[in-house]
């Protein structure tokens, strides 16, 4: 499992982030989100706001955003909280990171679903390209993370990358995929078989094909 | 109220009882760790699995499962005893085997019950994990590897004491249970999550690796470090106090203890009065007891004797005082040290009437001129019990961090006299609400205080700091004027019992007798000093804030040539040639219970009824600070004892030796 433990608490650190602030999109956006809570419960958005905390590090840092400590010690302090129950959510979520990473955080799927289908060929193509688990690679463009099951094995194996998921992928496609990214495109997200709809079967519906075009009633057909 | 069936026995249990209380009831044992009766439930250590019928087909949490009609509950079937087995072997997957070097062996939950309801040995034979230990502060040691994950001690912290600081990070396998940045714990209650620690992840640090439980000689005691009176048991080896623990005791302490009273044992072993000393030219030398008796009796008091009674005195001291006057023919008896002189007259007023527990139910408290997570640590832990059931509370004083939501109104005691519509309106709606009054502030907001509870109809409630204050009054150890009135009198002669908050500057003239335990400020001023028992060292009758009479045992001997202190006033007696009446303990109990019986009873004192409130009284005065300055160092015991000189270095001023240093 990822090591969930903050970055050290050094000076660099408080002189970096001591004066974190959401900006004013941020801000809008926070008190949006504790807006959501009823009185007296506002402590309630501590998720979101841990969220777009991170975000905004992101894109202070080009980076997919983490949250160093006086980040979090500012969300406590927004939303009137002990620090070390906001810490608690920070370090139990893994869509928090704790620690630096690269601009395009890949998480590879390697469940028994995926691995399967051939997720260890994606950790072949990652692995040729530089990255190594839970490090940021020397351009400081990737992050990689073995991840577990991400609730796509209709179209495994696949690959999220910071709010993006890339199904059905093989590994020549991931490294295109790649290639765009490090370009700065932006490749196509979802399935990458050509023709196919979201998590439908390949060439098209193979049970309950009635169904396709109008709401079909089976009943009479059970025997 | 439903009816369910324990192992065949069908009993009542109260409406919103859980099934595991349901089990208790009809006597039977159910293992547990994260459960507790004082903290919300977690659910998370799953040892107190039963069968419910009906229910799924598997074994159930009974902490977390509410009692209904009906349920057949089985708590020793074949499939509760294998489910008891599995959890217990799954919390010792990662469990150190190192019982022999823990500082919990013998008094440890994990132990007790893999023995009673664990398998024989262990089929796991990967490897443990590790967890790097954390720093919680001077009193609390931990081994992080030993924790089970119970989050007794989050709970505690959360819940009881009112300070987030504690919490678990990271979750799985990986999960920890830290402070935030391993900041030292940094509230009055934070040793007790070592009592709460099932395992040996808690522990005591300056009780680490000092003693085995079962070589400890156990006594029941009164912490003396308050005025609560919290229920303790001194463990005791030889003649040395080990520790000090809380017990059970609903009324008063639930069963939780201060930091202070817990750790100031050290203490009772350093700078002890261990030898007779007498003032020759201009310092303090060892002596004889007969030396220091004939000097006394050679100053001649007749009945120019004054005694003067400290914060930690038992009533047999006092009471064998207050005889040792009388036969001599003086009444000049005092114990508010510092000079207080409220009026006593009706004891009832300066009392804690609503009683701890009473407290609780309070919809709203007004906290006059008391630093009460200082003053009295439980106290402040019944306050937020009450917020937490909706209480409101307003402070007139200097400000302090409360556990609660809490009004400030000022430092100025004269709002009292001009209180909002809405306070007043809040107190005036209450049910039950309560005033407190603390000592700090009993000289401007007394009588005001009174007047606006008796208004509202509040309990009116005096918090007292000092442990032998109410038995103090009752004995009537209180002059009109206070000390005031003591220093007018001139006395020959000052007995001083352990009284140490004084001004010795008034009595240049006069012998100054210290009778007392520690090497501090009163033996410092005093002319002959006679080595007396500490609480530890006596058997004696305490009286809490709230009136409440409870009698300690002593625990060990007193070192060196130190006397129980009655049989040292006894032995002044004869030195000065009057007769006091008693020869024994038991005859000085008896002739001080036919004085004030009600020092015969333990429980609540009854004191009548409050007086008429002067409804023309009015507060005046600021308060621009609280009378505790240091909430660690505030008796000769703890004064002298090292762990508390830490905690006070660490925990109050760590911040200013941080800034010298730099």
């Amino acid at each position: 499992m990822a090591d969930r433990s903050p970055a050290p608490d050094t000076p660099e650190l408080r002189e970096r982030w001591g004066a974190f602030e959401f900006t004013e999109s941020y801000r809008a956006k926070a008190d949006q989100a504790i807006a959501r809570y009823p009185e007296g419960r506002q402590r309630s958005a501590v998720m979101p706001l841990l969220d777009l905390a991170q975000r905004q590090v992101g894109e202070e840092t080009d980076t997919q955003g983490w949250l160093p400590l006086p980040v979090i010690e500012y969300v406590a302090d927004y939303l009137d909280l002990p620090v070390i129950r906001v810490l608690e959510v920070a370090s139990f979520y893994f869509m928090y990171n704790m620690k630096p990473v690269g601009k395009y955080h890949v998480q590879v799927c390697g469940t028994t679903p995926c691995m399967l289908r051939g997720s260890d060929g994606l950790f072949e193509t990652c692995k040729k390209r530089g990255m190594k688990k839970g490090h940021v690679s020397d351009d400081g463009l990737w992050t990689l993370t073995e991840v577990e099951c991400m609730g796509n094995c209709a179209t495994a194996p696949m690959v999220q990358i910071n709010d993006d998921n890339y199904e059905d992928l093989t590994p020549e496609r991931f490294d295109e995929i790649l290639d765009e990214l490090a370009a700065g495109k932006q490749p196509k997200t979802g399935t990458q078989i050509e023709g196919k709809r979201t998590s439908e079967p390949e060439g098209g519906p193979t049970t309950l094909k009635e169904m396709v075009d109008v709401n079909h009633d089976y009943r009479g057909d059970w025997k | 109220m439903p009816k369910v069936t324990v192992d065949g026995q069908e009993i009542e249990v109260p409406e919103g009882a859980t099934v595991l209380q349901a089990c208790e009831l009809a006597g039977k044992e159910i293992p547990r760790f994260c459960y507790h009766e004082r903290l919300s439930i977690a659910g998370n250590c799953r040892m107190c699995l039963v069968e419910v019928k009906p229910g799924p087909p598997k074994p159930q949490a009974s902490c977390a499962l509410p009692a209904t009609e009906g349920q057949e509950i089985r708590t020793d079937s074949q499939m509760v005893k294998t489910a008891r087995e599995g959890v217990m072997e799954f919390l010792l997957i990662n469990h150190p085997l190192d019982c022999p070097i823990c500082d919990q062996g013998g008094e440890c939950d994990l132990q007790d019950q893999s023995v009673a309801y664990g398998r024989g040995a262990t089929r796991y034979e990967e490897n443990k994990r590790a967890v790097t230990e954390k720093y919680m502060g001077p009193l609390i040691k931990t081994v992080m590897t030993r924790c089970i994950h119970c989050t007794r001690c989050v709970r505690f912290s959360e819940e009881i004491a009112g300070v987030d600081e504690i919490g678990a990070v990271g979750r799985g396998e990986d999960m920890q249970i830290t402070t935030y940045l391993e900041q030292a714990a940094e509230h009055e209650l934070s040793a007790n999550v070592i009592d709460l620690c099932p395992v040996g992840a808690l522990t005591s640090r300056p009780y680490a690796f000092e003693a085995r439980p079962w070589e400890l000689k156990k006594t029941l005691s009164i912490d003396v470090s308050d005025a609560v009176g919290a229920n303790i048991r001194l463990d005791s080896r030889g003649r040395e106090v080990m520790r000090a623990l809380p017990r059970v005791n609903d009324a008063v302490n639930e069963e939780w203890l201060s930091d202070k009273g817990r750790y100031m044992v050290d203490g009772l072993s350093k700078r002890r009065l261990d030898k007779v000393f007498m003032r020759k030219k201009g310092g303090l030398k060892p002596s004889t007891w007969d030396e220091a008796f004939k000097a006394i009796a050679k100053a001649k008091p007749g009945k120019s004797i004054a005694a003067i009674a400290g914060d930690m005195v038992d009533c047999e001291t006092m009471f064998a005082a207050k005889a040792l006057l009388k036969a001599c023919g003086s009444d000049l008896i005092e114990g508010r040290q510092t000079g207080m002189d409220y009026d006593v007259s009706n004891l009832a007023a300066v009392n804690f009437n609503s009683t701890f527990e009473g407290l609780e139910q309070a919809k709203a408290i007004l906290i006059v001129g008391s630093h009460i997570r200082w003053e009295a640590p439980l106290v402040n832990v019944r306050i937020r019990k009450a917020v937490k059931r909706g209480a409101k509370v307003y402070v007139v004083g200097p400000h302090w961090d409360t556990t609660y939501p809490a009004e400030f109104l000022g430092e100025d005691l004269g709002v009292l006299n001009s209180l909002s519509d809405e306070v007043a309106n809040v107190f005036k709606d209450a049910d039950r609400s309560a005033v407190i009054v603390g000592g700090g502030a009993l000289k401007g907001a007394h009588g005001k205080a009174l007047a606006l509870a008796s208004e509202w109809g509040a309990d009116f409630n005096v918090l007292h700091f000092s442990a032998a204050r109410m038995g103090g009054l009752m004995l009537g150890f209180a002059q009109k004027g206070g000390m005031a009135d003591i220093v007018a009198a001139k006395p020959k002669v000052v007995i001083s019992l352990g009284a140490d908050e004084l001004d010795f500057e008034p009595f240049a003239d006069a012998l100054k007798v210290y009778i007392g335990h520690h090497g501090d400020k009163g033996a410092h001023a005093a002319d002959i000093i006679l080595p007396a028992a500490s609480y530890a060292e006596k058997d004696g009758t305490y009286v809490n804030t709230e009136g409440r009479v409870q009698f300690a045992e002593k625990a060990v001997f007193a070192p060196g040539d130190a006397r129980e202190d009655w049989t040292i006033l006894r032995a002044l007696a004869d030195a000065l040639k009057v007769e006091v009446g008693f020869d024994s303990f038991a005859q000085l109990q008896s002739a001080m219970i036919a004085e004030v019986p009600a020092l015969g009873e333990e429980g609540l004192a009854d004191y009548g009824a409050l007086p008429a409130a002067d409804v023309n009284a009015k507060a005046e005065g600021t308060m621009s600070a609280y009378p505790i300055k240091d909430f660690y160092l505030t008796n000769p015991i703890a004064r002298a004892s090292a762990v508390m000189q830490r905690c006070s270095a660490e925990l109050l001023h760590g911040g200013e030796l941080a800034e010298a240093a730099e």
